[in-house]
């Protein structure tokens, strides 16, 4: 039975117009039916580029954010149903970690204070310093950092209190959203390898939302892609990465560089044209039809493909109406053209 | 390239190694930069310390590091886009025979935009958020290549076409707000090829896009690379995008390069720790699951002043007692065109691949 189980969710935000009058013209579709499953102790990671509708989906499943339509069920609780005092004794139960962990620490407040917060908030009566100090010893900072402040710390061990915090209540379920998008290089892998050695001493469920594939790739079990508000594809990392279904998981998994020059020259890139359409207007049919390099005459803009298991792929899903044919080879992509530069006037 | 001013044609193709001792001059030649930031009451900081550059047309040239490695200042310096207040600069920039750093500011405004044009990680921040878009791009086709309002209104619509923004003519009526961020650094990117520039400076000209935005903004460099023969100076913190775009790549710490080679030796046999350091912490998406990141412990303000030794060896797995005491030099290795500044290197392998 899984941890988290989401179906159906939509999140919808109105667009409004006017002073007096309180019209709502529009709705962004930020999340637009969505389904997922977390199994206890694994790692889901939730991928796509920005304006996919990731962030929400994890504020989402955090009631965060209100659901339009949908149910977010936490260990056979439907959490959309539940309000007030019940609620938050589920919240306890799942955490967040967030990208920024400067804007996301308060800077007058001391790490020892930061850290018992959530421990006062529900409930648990003090003293906390042997419970902070367990915490830092955690994350793997020193004790001495309890009396200091935000801003005397560097990114990465920002986020180490950022991940202190998460987990000082013993939760479940964390939600990581972009956790080592905003550290330099040699700092993210400390910050991942934290993740994945917490997970283990704890018991830890991670939903990873990020936009680097490698990295989610590296840590998470299971991998959702998500283009503009919906999921276009599920699949194990690995099955992910060998056997790209959808193509928007083709492309993206091409567009991404690898540091490895023999690699790279060899490498057949399927570009992308345009833009991520508005969500306020997104496009009929399969939402990816206007910039597929597979797309067909028929179906394509007209019919809204549903997540699918293929034959002979197990445990992927898919939502690509020719998703056979792409995985056959009977389809080729449409060269993208980038013009050259043209040359100006003499 | 039409251009009647342009230097003496390189023949060397533009995927061909160029080494510490070119063939042809250089374009772009910088030597012994330093740049030393103080402010009263504060210690001053040595942002770039000695560095030497070498640009060739038709090639790029990738500058890695980290946050506060100096890759940034390099180039600011360069342009003499820092600030006179509180800021020493010492060496010599060339560029194609003049020296950038004792020309008059007049003469260097022109050089400026006309024959270098440089590409910022924000395109927010570059733009001017109350003109057109229109309006910038023609700003400088009027300015530097004199063209009449009605001619730059159509090279500019040509130019965003070129950088793959369709509807150019509505477009340019667009402000920058109105644009999503590929879009903002494509016109960007389009301001920077107004004047067909011969050196194109991109400082992590990808980083705030998206990876699909990203993979259309890396083409358009390398076609712009190829088919005009400009000279490009990449520099990024993604070894990624080093490894598939650069000729050359010089890999930064504190402020000094430690580790120079053209892409294929140095991703191929990286001898720096820092260097073997990066490429292990980073996850690679062809690399088989569970193959664990080794980080570099610490982090980038961990650093030694150099007059007292090597700069990373408080993060450095590899250090010795001869790491400490007097800097290590920048001197080539097995290939003269493999710098490595470095007592104690990573004993040659094959480590990827």
């Amino acid at each position: 039975m899984s941890l988290l189980e989401v179906r159906g969710l939509k999140v919808h935000f109105p667009i409004k117009k006017g002073i007096v009058l309180d019209r709502t013209v529009g709705q962004v579709r930020a999340v637009d039916g969505v389904d997922l499953s977390v199994e206890k102790g694994r790692t889901l990671g939730v991928v796509g580029e920005s304006g996919c509708g990731k962030s929400t989906l994890g504020r989402a499943v955090l009631q965060l954010e209100p659901i339009t339509a949908g149910t977010v069920v936490f260990d056979g609780e439907d959490l959309s149903r539940l309000k007030g005092s019940v609620l938050r004794a589920m919240r306890r139960r799942m955490q967040m970690v967030f990208q920024d962990p400067l804007a996301s620490l308060d800077p007058r407040q001391s790490v020892a204070s930061v850290l018992a917060e959530p421990l006062r908030t529900h409930g648990e009566k003090g003293p906390y310093d042997k419970r902070v100090r367990e915490l830092l010893d955690l994350v793997g900072l020193p004790g001495s950092a309890a009396n200091r402040f935000p801003h005397e710390f560097s990114g990465g061990q920002r986020q180490r209190i950022g991940i202190a915090r998460a987990i000082a209540l013993n939760p479940e379920l964390i939600i990581a959203d972009e956790p080592v998008s905003a550290l330099d290089v040699s700092i993210q892998a400390q910050v991942v390898n934290l993740l994945e050695e917490l997970q283990e001493r704890l018991g830890l469920t991670y939903l990873v939302i990020a936009h680097d594939l490698a990295v989610v790739r590296h840590i998470s079990d299971d991998i959702a892609v998500m283009y503009l508000g919906s999921v276009v594809e599920i699949a194990g990392s690995d099955e992910l990465y060998a056997r790209p279904l959808h193509p928007y998981t083709i492309a993206l998994l091409s567009a991404i560089p690898i540091p490895d020059p023999e690699v790279e020259d060899r490498r057949e890139r399927v570009l992308l044209t345009g833009e991520l359409p508005s969500a306020a207007n997104p496009p009929p049919g399969c939402r990816f039809h206007s910039r597929c390099p597979f797309r067909q005459p028929t179906r394509c803009a007209d019919e809204v493909p549903a997540l699918r298991v293929l034959e002979g792929f197990p445990g992927s899903q898919v939502a690509c109406h020719f998703a056979e044919q792409i995985a056959a080879g009977e389809l080729s992509p449409v060269r993208a053209e980038v013009a050259a530069p043209a040359p100006g006037p003499a | 390239m039409t251009d009647p001013s342009a230097g003496p044609l390189i023949t060397t193709s533009a995927r061909e190694a160029v080494p510490g001792q070119l063939r042809a001059e250089p374009l772009l030649k910088i030597r012994d930069l330093t740049v030393t930031f103080a402010s009263r009451g504060r210690a001053t900081v040595r942002a770039v310390d000695g560095v030497n550059l070498d640009v060739a047309a038709g090639s790029t040239v990738g500058i890695v590091g980290e946050s506060g490695s100096g890759k940034s200042v390099t180039s600011l310096a360069a342009m003499g886009l820092l600030g006179r207040r509180g800021v020493e600069i010492r060496g010599s920039v060339d560029f194609d025979g003049s020296d950038l750093l004792h020309m008059p500011e007049q003469e260097l405004r022109a050089v400026r935009g006309r024959e270098i044009a440089m590409i910022f990680q924000d395109p927010m921040s570059s733009l001017n958020p109350v003109l057109t878009v229109g309006r910038q791009i023609t700003e400088i086709l009027v300015r530097h290549r004199g063209l009449s309002g009605r001619q730059a209104r159509d090279r500019a619509a040509e130019l965003l076409q070129s950088v793959g923004i369709g509807d150019s003519l509505r477009r340019l009526k667009s402000f920058p707000h109105q644009l999503s961020g590929g879009m903002r650094q494509r016109v960007m990117i389009a301001m920077a090829l107004a004047c067909e520039p011969r050196l194109l400076i991109a400082d992590e000209p990808t980083t705030a896009l998206d990876v699909t935005i990203s993979a259309q903004i890396l083409e358009l460099l390398r076609r712009l690379v190829a088919d005009t023969q400009t000279a490009l100076v990449l520099i990024t913190h993604d070894l990624g995008v080093v490894a598939g775009l650069c000729d050359r790549v010089h890999v930064m710490y504190s402020g000094r390069i430690v580790e120079s080679a053209p892409r294929r030796p140095l991703f191929a046999d990286p001898r720096h720790p820092y260097t073997t350091g990066l490429l292990a912490s980073v996850p690679r998406l062809d690399a088989p699951r569970g193959v664990p990141l080794l980080p570099i412990p610490g982090s980038p303000s961990d650093t030694l002043p150099w007059a007292r030794g090597c700069a990373f060896s408080p993060r450095c797995t590899r250090q010795v007692d001869a790491c400490l005491g007097a800097p290590p030099v920048l001197e080539p290795l097995a290939l003269p065109s493999h710098l490595l500044r470095c007592v104690n290197p990573v004993p040659p392998q094959k480590l990827l691949g």
